[in-house]
């Protein structure tokens, strides 16, 4: 049981009813991303995903799942609980949005007033995330990541594969024509 | 690039050794693990960009390692002190062992060992009685993540439900 180099890393736990989805439904690309709020590059790769479901509006939908690496990012769980907090009152992208748009502002003061632009409850929040209620969600995503070939954040699987190329525009044009052509 | 004779291969028992550690640099191999699995992580160096995502991701993984009763050893070599300061910065709390002096003797002995005096990106998991069960070499630029290592744990502990089963 030896591994040859460059093995193609797959997506194994298919998307389902309790993702996160922006796109139409029936898209012939799906690009999954495994993400990390807190992480530069995440950061770095958002606006070109927005730029990309904006041009393959009819094409292109988007999952996101957390992938927190806590150990390096001491605020990405947090910001991911929050996140799933928001998802249950059916904010999960305003508040997606609204912490990639304030990276430097993660830390629980200026979490909440993110809460609150979103037009949530922070106090209701805090106390889920206090609660850890959230925590399982975020877990189950982090480990079908990781057995799923997650290397780093971000990671992308187009169409199930793992993308590994960059992440800017043209990069990513390239993934999903290719996909959609394929 | 890397050893000629190729990296271990699953079926050979595991070269024993140690080397000393962190956080505190006392010495740490495998054989101290019997009865676990061990995961020996060999990488490059510290500091790199690649090599502080693969270990900051093992590091991340590690209650999914604890599922397993698995050990991680990340294997460098890089003195302790570097490995002090990476581990710090990185939140890294699992061993990395300073494959220092003689440099590279234990990466060599597993066949990862490069010819630029780095140790190769190389993945080896040993099985409980510390026989090498999995091993997989990447390119030095690419973090391999952890998904065939979940695999090889997977694949272990099936295989010892029929023995005992």
């Amino acid at each position: 049981m030896s591994t040859p180099l460059q093995v193609t890393a797959r997506l194994r736990d298919p998307v389902t009813t309790d993702d996160h989805v922006r796109g139409p439904a029936d898209a012939s690309v799906t690009v999954v991303e495994y993400g990390d709020f807190q992480c530069q590059f995440c950061g770095a790769a958002y606006p070109n995903l927005h730029e990309l479901l904006r041009q393959r509006a009819d094409t292109v939908r988007l999952v996101y799942r957390y992938f927190p690496i806590a150990n390096v990012h001491p605020y990405a769980e947090r910001a991911a609980e929050t996140a799933e907090a928001a998802g249950a009152r059916g904010r999960f992208w305003e508040m997606h949005d609204w912490l990639y748009e304030h990276q430097d502002q993660l830390d629980p003061v200026h979490l909440s007033l993110g809460v609150e632009q979103v037009g949530l409850p922070p106090d209701e929040l805090n106390a889920e995330v206090e609660g850890r209620n959230h925590a399982d969600r975020v877990r189950r995503d982090f480990v079908g990541g990781i057995r799923s070939g997650v290397n780093g954040t971000p990671t992308l699987f187009v169409n199930g594969v793992r993308h590994d190329g960059g992440y800017d525009l043209p990069d990513l044009l390239a993934a999903v024509d290719a996909a959609d052509n394929a | 690039m890397s050893d000629p004779n190729g990296l271990i291969q699953p079926g050979r028992p595991a070269p024993g050794f140690t080397l000393p550690a962190t956080p505190d640099g006392g010495l740490v191999g495998p054989e101290q693990f019997r009865g676990r699995p061990v995961v020996l992580a060999f990488y490059p160096a510290d500091w790199s960009p690649v090599c502080g995502d693969q270990m900051s991701l093992y590091q991340s993984a590690a209650p999914v390692f604890d599922q397993y009763r698995a050990v991680v050893l990340g294997i460098s070599v890089d003195g302790i002190w570097s490995h002090r300061a990476f581990a710090e910065s990185r939140g890294i709390e699992f061993p990395l062992l300073a494959d220092f002096e003689p440099k590279g003797e234990v990466a060599r002995s597993y066949g990862a060992y490069m010819s630029n005096g780095e140790a190769a990106r190389a993945l080896v998991v040993l099985d409980p009685a510390g026989t090498v069960t999995w091993s997989q070499l990447s390119p030095p630029e690419v973090n391999p993540g952890a998904d065939g290592i979940f695999d090889a744990l997977d694949q272990l502990a099936a295989d010892r439900k029929v023995m005992t089963g």
